[in-house]
């Protein structure tokens, strides 16, 4: 077991935990009352991983994930608050509310997304990778993935070139043990994840992704790794999400013993109580920092909900790099007489008319919301898992 | 002016750009040792060296992602992809991530990557080495899509292209690469994306037509006035988007019919978009309906009688653009 370090450090790490449970919580519930939309992919049970990394790593660093990084990007320092308007669709969000819950991003903190196509993320980062190595910067790339990602053509393809290239890159397995409802040993011959890239030249290791300890020093020596010796490796961290898939996942391919197996190896019961049994922190601190935690993300959700919608003339931002040296404008915002929605200067009308006409959600905010499940079956009667993902309901 | 055929101008453009802004960097299969698989990046290794001439392992997508990557990261790739056929496995990278990344994270992202393909038909390499595309691209918003005819086009737009802070679908036609042309010699001329060139003016029929299509376009205008007696204007957008529509409508009015000229397949074709514009906007200056001219409906066959048949030539578009005159003659 690794030591402890210093009372601050401890104080640093359970903080972040706790911060990204509450908000976790507190977005699962948000999701119930229709505040947040879409899929949500709740995170808890994960956050040693997640803390433990980005506690490994610079400032400069780049981080990537997938569609289950709000944890990843509050703790790259991005504030709750943002997060939260996201999944509220507001403008304060990180995106804008464009992007939403699979698609979080923080330049600033260089949380470099949230993708929502498994396994999309991977050669984004390598590019990212490439772009230090490039300029003959010192800044490493994380790249954090699941399980289900390992089976994906990027994997090979991403694994190959980053060993080909010595790019400074670490790679970094949430195993959870399902892609989606589908377990390892069901989705994967080799179910040692940690081999899966030793064919390509990474070598990599397994840790206890549930003990922050664990995580940070093996990602520490990861980076190292990548930062001075240009070799990338992996690091497979066994977690677990004790929440679905999405927030309405029917569990059916897990046991209740199974979940609550995991949840007595809680990372973040487990490192308070460590933290208090070594005398490192007090039960005041624990206390205080769930407090905190409790605080943050009760402005957080108050925030989001005070935050205006994205007013519909926005429509079109951002679409396009305007006035780049290619002279875009819109489709055919150059003709005299253009079709609806194609000329810049009409857009914001056009876009409020697509949206009265129900294009878009975005017009009735407190409108009723169509509920896919039961209106699905037309749409997506066919293909069950994806029903099941958007029934509303404790996941 | 220099004569230089379409691969010259494209490796110019590149390496003028390389020369100028140390971000610029080429990607792609054989694109160094190789020198390309068509040629175009000829000599670049040799003067840049490896670290900005990338050959790749045969991994599209990822070769794509990696530009994006890098675009994000603050370079300039210019990718290249052996074929437009390839792009089918990038299509993740280019759509997913390429487009959406500046739309989906609220311009905190910036995509500046050309990614270069060449496509269309001709030399007999059968279904799965001969396809058109452009309407695919086209159909993407966030992308932006040349589609040049002449080396001098070529030359200034893809140096548009690689300046521009948009990832850029860059598509040239296989049998124009030996394609020779007047090229100005100044390394700064670059040409504005949504300027559409007139190659020929004319008053009695629009033909619109896009990278070799272009060519067959003004063939067909040179027999239309010598053999008919028929005056064309013919058209190249040069890029389709941003796409000229203004130049093209102009034309229309005064010539009150239109036909429009490409590779591809005709359903949900560059054509029927184009059709579909002019339907909207010129629709009371027609009068026939707008004619298409397009590649045949199938995968294209290897023999090379049926190959032929299956690409546009001049006198399919002849014979389109006296369908448009037809009763006025």
């Amino acid at each position: 077991m690794v030591d402890l370090p210093d009372a601050a450090t401890c104080y640093g790490l359970l903080a972040k935990m706790a911060l990204i449970r509450r908000f976790e919580e507190e977005a699962g519930r948000q999701y119930q009352r229709a505040k947040a939309g879409g899929f949500l992919h709740l995170a808890i049970g994960e956050e040693a991983t997640i803390v433990g990394v980005v506690a490994a790593m610079r400032d400069e660093d780049y981080l990537i994930g997938t569609y289950r990084t709000h944890g990843h990007a509050i703790a790259r320092g991005t504030d709750p608050k943002h997060v939260m308007a996201e999944l509220f669709g507001r403008v304060d969000g990180t995106s804008g509310g464009r992007g939403g819950s699979m698609h979080i991003f923080d330049a600033e903190h260089r949380f470099m997304g949230g993708y929502g196509i498994v396994g999309g993320n991977l050669p984004i980062a390598a590019g990212l990778a490439l772009g230090s190595d490039y300029k003959g910067e010192d800044a490493v790339t994380v790249c954090m993935f699941g399980d289900g990602a390992s089976n994906a053509g990027n994997f090979g393809e991403t694994m190959n070139l980053a060993a080909l290239w010595s790019l400074p890159i670490l790679f970094l397995v949430e195993n959870n043990l399902y892609g989606m409802g589908t377990s390892v040993e069901r989705h994967s011959a080799q179910t040692d994840l940690s081999k899966k890239a030793e064919g390509y030249g990474i070598q990599g290791q397994r840790i206890d992704g549930m003990d922050v300890l664990a995580v940070r020093e093996a990602v520490a020596e990861g980076i190292r790794l990548a930062r001075e010796e240009r070799r990338p490796t992996m690091i497979e961290a066994f977690t677990y999400r004790y929440r679905g898939h999405s927030a309405a996942d029917p569990e059916v391919y897990r046991q209740r013993e199974e979940v609550e197996a995991w949840q007595e190896k809680d990372p973040i019961e487990g490192f308070a109580r460590r933290c208090v049994e070594a005398g490192v922190l007090g039960e005041r601190e624990v206390r205080e920092v769930r407090a905190k935690a409790d605080e943050a993300v009760t402005a957080a959700v108050e925030f989001a909900d005070a935050s205006p919608e994205p007013p519909l003339d926005t429509l079109y931002e951002s679409l396009y790099v305007l006035d780049s040296a290619a002279g875009w404008y819109a489709v055919d915002e150059r003709s005299p007489e253009p079709h609806r929605g194609e000329r810049e200067d009409e857009m914001p009308e056009a876009a409020r008319e697509l949206a009265e006409a129900g294009a878009a959600y975005a017009g009735q905010p407190d409108g009723p919301r169509p509920n896919p499940a039961l209106d699905g079956d037309a749409e997506l009667g066919s293909q069950p898992e994806v029903a099941g993902e958007r029934e509303e309901g404790e996941g | 002016m220099a004569t230089l055929r379409m691969r010259e101008a494209l490796r110019d453009a590149m390496a003028e750009e390389m020369r100028r802004d140390e971000a610029v960097f080429v990607i792609g299969e054989d694109v160094g040792v190789f020198q390309g698989a068509f040629k175009v990046t000829e000599g670049l290794l040799e003067e840049f060296g490896e670290r900005r001439v990338r050959d790749t392992p045969i991994s599209e997508n990822t070769i794509v992602g990696v530009g994006v990557g890098a675009a994000m990261a603050g370079l300039r790739p210019v990718v290249e992809l052996m074929t437009v056929n390839f792009a089918l496995l990038a299509l993740d990278q280019i759509i997913n991530h390429a487009a959406a990344i500046p739309y989906m994270f609220n311009g905190q992202a910036r995509v500046p990557m050309v990614v270069r393909m060449p496509g269309g038909g001709g030399h007999q390499l059968g279904p799965t080495h001969s396809h058109s595309f452009e309407a695919l691209f086209l159909q993407v918003p966030g992308l932006l899509v040349a589609c040049p005819s002449t080396p001098a086009d070529g030359k200034a737009l893809l140096k548009a292209a690689i300046r521009d802070d948009n990832p850029v679908i860059f598509i040239e036609h296989e049998t124009l690469y030996g394609q020779r042309g007047e090229v100005p010699d100044d390394g700064d001329v670059t040409l504005r994306f949504g300027e559409a060139a007139v190659r020929r003016e004319g008053g009695d029929v629009t033909i619109v037509g896009i990278l070799k299509m272009a060519r067959v376009a003004e063939e067909a205008a040179r027999v239309l006035s010598h053999e008919h007696g028929v005056e064309a204007e013919v058209i190249d957008p040069r890029t389709l988007r941003p796409l000229d529509l203004d130049t093209i409508l102009e034309s229309v009015r005064k010539t009150n019919r239109a036909v429009i000229v490409e590779e591809g397949w005709p359903h949900g074709g560059v054509g029927a978009n184009l059709a579909t514009l002019i339907a909207e906007q010129a629709f009371d200056h027609l009068d026939a309906p707008v004619q298409r001219v397009t590649g045949a409906d199938v995968h294209m066959p290897y023999s090379r009688r049926l190959e032929q048949a299956a690409i546009p030539h001049e006198e399919h578009v002849v014979r389109a653009a006296l369908a448009a005159l037809e009763g006025s003659l």
